[in-house]
């Protein structure tokens, strides 16, 4: 029976590898996501930036990283209000349109200093079509600003002038009272001239980037880790807390929960709605429910048939019962939309919504019926259409429930789902090479326009719907010229109630945001946009 | 070991009067844990043909007032209901149904193309092997989701079950690869045998010796693959769904039923539960079934 | 034999280039490009961006770019990860999945082949049945269930391991446990299965039937007679899977947040980032194309009759 001595032996080495792998253990050891003593926290960030330069980014989870980074002329307080950045103070024309701001000295991390000609650069750089950065547009409200991106006027011709060393002066296009807001965004934030004429493309690599904001990138090891470092020569170096910060990408929510729950993160973006109870349980004082300034909604494709008659899309947008799925599929809290402008937005009314509101659901199906069959439907003339959605996240479980809705008005009316990749979604979107499909928007800056412009004529193809009202147009146009901020905000309303009335899309639910956060960080906020800096964390004794 | 040869007497496996299958039933008749499978085996193809349509749910009914409610037998949520609020045990029957049709549908493909296209380069070898092996290469070291991903996002079709079928083609497509490997080096092993020798000098020709003496032989492991291929390929289609490109809602699989079970296994151990243990039993019962089937075809046994 | 690596290794060359064409028509097949976003970029900068990356181009110049740049060593920018080049990315992310990957494989073979070898020579006793049990458990969990129980289990409720990713600054082996284990189990399912048919295969054989006759001792009949005979299926199965597990698992690096390629490939496909798909595929190729023959050299070490083949 040598066998089994043989057998023994090899468990015996078995053994031994393991006992090797624990001294590695005892080597290595496990990591504190909130190390107060070094100072440090783990942050489980939704995903890999696709870009730490502030001028090709375009997520929010890379926002969470570059925000660290650099500071703009405003910035976010830990309400993620706009406050003064590197602007000390700034001045407005009567008109409006003239901006002139005044920086603070103050210096890139290399000792360099940071003044206006590195905005003034930074402006160009983003607005220049050769930088190819892909989320200027939110920069158009500045003078000549989309003429400049389009490549038909030369950069200098850009309404952003230094001034001196310490004055910038902006010219905007139209009047527009939320400008800090736009100005706290990372397109606006500004990048260090000489490193970039020096380094081109690659002054965001670790060994060659300098930052103006509180923290500065030490490495970044793709798909698993940043690493950000206090940066001493940050113009409030003094009262910045931690030492370290590390994101890492967690595309696995359930995964970025666990990470917190092993203590391996103090801070997790994201965490599984439907875990709320249990998360409240094992780990109190972590969970961080927040209303957001996003709307998850669905689009009719209004240049073709069924969706190009008006009584189709209200029959199926007042069926769809989104209390069921504010409170149901989603278990935080979410809020049924009943409009497309998120409560919370800055300097508006938000009275606008569906005019059927009020009305319970099942007396909307039925009048969903009868829209329906004047439109002509009926059971010798079915209904079908195809429902395209994502099928990442909570998207096809929504999916579901709208199927089920509407399939619930009549017997013929029949909806197929289509879930498919994001990239391949938007894709069909654009091309409006669907019937309905879903989508969602998260605010840009705090303010109305960022939503409402999506249905405007000249959005182009990402008004996914089609939708084309002149009146609507109209309205968002004169918007855009009132310098009073209340009445601009009752001209806006007014455009989202016309829209709603035609119902070109089909809202559904306004969603929240989801932090675990350990207790003992403080300078953490709850707020609208989601936003927070490192900069105002501290750690509780 | 030259003197392995010499000794290698196994008579060819094709016999007179009694059929090689005749005999394998008996044998395998004998074989209670294969004969308890088959049972198994037969009673969950049943539930897969019939559940959906004769159990009191359906699996596409939203109950809206019970969302996520624990196994009761009020109302025959013997299961609960998931979080959309649809019958647990409904979703269960179709879960099983199409997991059972992507795994047999899958196999099918790839064992018919594996069997013959690795008996036919590991029996002619030379030139013809390295081409068909390099070929087998090509494809093997195009990563399995590439196919897939393109596969699924080229043809659109309008109907999920044409859809479906392209997963089946997809996964299948790709599984033969490692079927015709295995089968290659079995071929190989067997071609200098006797009874190939036998055959070839009696004059038969090279695809009949493929077909008469290769393929029977090499039934044993390409049975083991097969019982083996099923819950790789339910799992694969778990993956797929895992990253979205699966089976689509409302449909379900059972790979999918516990990927979501597993993100509630800490709230809802339950939705984790049913389906993972229907799955045990069903790939319990193919391995069973497909060792008693093993022994049976053996011909050494005989 | 050297002659047959040499001429397996020339050949190598044309599959190679074969798969390169392949992978990339195929791959442009597929409807999205890797600009379509939920934000739409102004229409003049997306232009641009199609035209740097020569997207405009038809696809046979766009392939005989991509050559080009791949005989002179350049896999080209990401298109999505727009600070980085192809080549960093997957230098980034190779050395995590082939550790992992080859781990898995090591421990599997081991494990997977002791395991079948005590079911075969124990056949139809307890210990074949609780291996042929332990086998099937291992498949039918995916690693879909099994990481996050480990990670619950290890990482939360005990807090004995790390329960994701690699350590901040270096390379830790205790990082690594729990996925290899997880990455391994489906893995040891099968080799044992495998294992077991054909050690019962083997010592049915005439060979061993002589071994023993000669009065063999019998651990020395399946350890040195039986075993190479055995080996030869697993060798078969174990060439082609080990490129599959090196090649990185997007499970179990999503699940354990490491950064493999594996990850990286999925997530550029879904983005349709089309240089760095084309890179880990050539990775993942070249890693097929080498262990596919390193397992056809070892099958003619091990089988004696095809040697003379």
């Amino acid at each position: 029976m040598a066998f089994w001595t043989n057998r023994r032996s090899l468990l015996a080495g078995a053994g031994g590898v393991a006992a090797a792998t624990s001294l590695g253990a005892c080597a290595n050891g496990r990591i504190v996501g909130f190390d107060k003593a070094r100072r440090s926290i783990d942050i489980a960030n939704q995903g890999e930036p696709l870009s730490l330069d502030p001028h090709k980014a375009s997520g929010s989870w890379e926002n969470n990283i570059i925000g660290n980074m650099f500071i703009g002329l405003t910035t976010e307080d830990v309400e993620s209000k706009p406050v003064p950045g590197m602007a000390e103070r700034w001045d407005t024309s009567e008109d409006g349109l003239r901006w002139t701001f005044y920086l603070r000295r103050a210096t890139w991390s290399d000792g360099e200093p940071c003044d206006a000609h590195d905005f003034e650069f930074a402006f160009r750089r983003i607005l220049n079509p050769e930088t190819l950065a892909e989320y200027a547009s939110i920069l158009y409200v500045i003078k000549n600003a989309e003429k400049v991106n389009n490549g038909e006027l030369p950069v200098e011709q850009l309404g952003v002038r230094a001034i001196d060393d310490l004055t910038l002066e902006v010219e905007l296009d139209h009047p527009a009272a939320y400008f800090p807001q736009i100005l706290k965004h990372y397109t606006a934030y500004p990048v260090p001239k000489h490193i970039v004429e020096r380094h081109g493309a690659d002054w965001i690599h670790p060994d060659n980037v300098v930052v103006n904001g509180p923290y500065n990138l030490t490495r970044w090891w793709s798909n698993y880790i940043v690493h950000l470092e206090r940066n001493p020569a940050f113009f409030d170096a003094e009262n910045v807390a931690l030492e370290h910060i590390y994101f890492y990408p967690s595309n696995d929510v359930n995964a970025a929960a666990r990470k917190v729950m092993s203590g391996e993160a103090g801070w997790s973006t994201r965490f599984p709605s439907n875990q709320v109870e249990q998360l409240r349980t094992a780990l109190p004082g972590f969970v961080r429910v927040y209303q957001y300034l996003t709307c998850n909604y669905f689009s009719f494709n209004m240049t073709r048939p069924p969706f190009n008659d008006i009584r189709v899309r209200q029959a199926l947008t007042m069926a769809y019962d989104r209390d069921f799925v504010a409170s149901q599929i989603y278990r935080t809290g979410e809020r049924p939309a009943f409009k497309f402008v998120p409560p919370g937005i800055a300097d508006y009314p938000g009275t606008a919504r569906y005019p059927w509101s009020d009305i319970p659901i099942a007396e909307r199906k039925r009048e969903a019926e009868r829209l329906l069959r004047a439109a002509g439907f009926g059971p010798n003339n079915p209904l079908r259409f195809e429902f395209a959605h994502r099928n990442t996240s909570d998207n096809p479980r929504v999916a579901v429930v709208a199927q089920n809705d509407w399939k619930s008005i009549a017997p013929w009316v029949t909806v197929e789902l289509r879930g498919t990749e994001t990239q391949v979604h938007y894709a069909n979107l654009r091309a409006k090479n669907y019937d309905a499909g879903d989508g969602g928007w998260i605010a840009d800056y705090n303010d109305a326009k960022t939503y409402l412009y999506l249905l405007e004529t000249r959005t182009g193809a990402q008004n996914y719907s089609g939708y084309s009202n002149p009146e609507y147009d109209r309205l968002m146009r004169e918007s855009d010229f009132e310098p009073d901020a209340a009445r601009r905000g009752e001209i806006l309303a007014q455009a989202e109630q016309l829209m709603l009335g035609e119902a070109p899309i089909c809202t559904s639910v306004f969603i929240n945001s989801l932090n675990l956060v350990h207790p003992d960080l403080t300078g953490y906020e709850n707020n609208l946009e989601d936003i927070h800096r490192a900069r105002w964390f501290g750690i509780k004794a | 070991m030259s003197d392995v040869l010499a000794d290698e007497s196994t008579p060819p496996p094709a016999s007179k009067g009694r059929s090689l299958w005749d005999d394998a039933r008996r044998r395998l008749m004998r074989n209670p844990a294969a004969v308890a499978s088959l049972y198994v085996v037969a009673l969950l193809s049943m539930a897969a043909a019939f559940g959906p349509e004769l159990w009191v749910h359906d699996f596409d009914t939203i109950y809206r007032d019970r969302v996520a409610i624990a196994p009761t037998f009020e109302n025959l949520h013997l299961l609960g209901t998931d979080t959309e609020g649809r019958d647990q045990v409904a979703r269960l029957f179709l879960g099983l149904r199409i997991s059972l049709l992507v795994g047999l549908a899958a196999t099918a493909v790839a064992l018919t193309i594996g069997v013959l296209w690795g008996a036919i380069a590991g029996f002619i070898g030379g030139i013809v092997d390295d081409l068909m092996m390099r070929f087998v290469d090509v494809l093997y070291s195009i990563p399995f989701i590439f196919f897939v991903i393109v596969l699924m996002t080229v043809v659109q079709t309008d109907n999920p079950v044409t859809n479906l079928l392209l997963i089946f083609m997809a996964i299948g497509a790709v599984e033969w690869l490692t079927m015709a490997r295995i089968v290659r080096g079995q071929t190989i092993a067997l071609r200098k045998r006797e009874f190939v020798e036998a055959a070839r000098a009696a004059g038969a020709s090279p695809l009949q010796i493929v077909f008469r003496h290769i393929v029977p032989n090499v039934l044993g492991p390409v049975v083991i693959f097969a019982t083996l291929n099923i819950p790789v390929i339910i799992l694969a289609e778990s993956f797929l769904s895992f990253i979205g490109l699966g089976v689509q809602e409302p449909l379900t699989s059972l790979g999918r039923l516990i990927s979501e079970g597993a993100r509630q296994m800490i709230n809802a151990p339950w939705m984790l539960f049913a389906p993972a243990v229907t799955m045990l039993v069903t790939l319990l019962a193919l391995n069973f079934l497909g060792d008693g089937l093993r022994d049976a075809l053996d011909p050494k046994e005989r | 034999m050297l002659a047959q690596a040499i001429r397996r290794l020339a050949f190598a060359i044309p599959t190679l280039l074969a798969i390169v064409a392949a992978a990339f028509v195929l791959m442009q097949l597929a409807p999205g490009g890797p600009f379509t976003k939920e934000r739409q970029m102004p229409p003049a900068i997306e232009q641009r961006l199609v035209e740097k990356y020569g997207l405009d181009l038809p696809i046979h110049e766009q392939l005989a770019r991509y050559l080009g740049g791949l005989a002179r060593g350049d896999l080209g920018p990401s298109m999505t990860y727009k600070d980085k080049e192809v080549i960093d990315i997957i230098a980034e992310g190779a050395p995590t999945s082939a550790v992992l990957g080859l781990s898995a494989m090591v421990l599997a073979l081991f494990v997977g082949g002791a395991l079948g070898v005590m079911a075969a020579v124990r056949q139809n006793r307890a210990q074949d049945y609780f291996v042929m049990a332990l086998a099937i458990g291992g498949v039918c969990l995916p690693p879909l269930v099994i990481g996050p129980v480990l990670q619950l289990l290890f990482g939360v409720e005990w807090g004995l391991l790390p329960s994701q990713g690699l350590h901040r600054d270096e390379f830790g082996l205790v990082y690594l446990i729990l996925p290899v284990i997880t990455l391994s189990l489906p893995l040891i399912a099968i080799i044992s299965r495998l294992m077991r048919a054909s050690m019962i295969e083997a010592l049915r054989s005439n060979a061993i039937r002589t071994a023993r006759a000669k009065g063999l001792p019998e651990a020395q009949v399946i350890w040195r007679h039986a075993l190479p005979i055995a080996l030869l299926p697993i060798v078969s199965y174990a060439g082609p899977a080990l490129a599959g597990v090196m090649a990185g698992s997007f499970v179990i690096e999503t699940v354990f947040q490491l950064p493999g390629i594996g990850k990286q490939f999925v997530l550029a496909a879904q983005q349709r980032d089309y240089t760095l798909v084309m890179g880990v595929v050539l990775v993942y190729s070249s890693l097929i194309i080498l262990l596919n023959l390193a397992a056809d050299l070892m099958y003619r070490v091990l089988d004696p009759r095809s040697r003379t083949a």
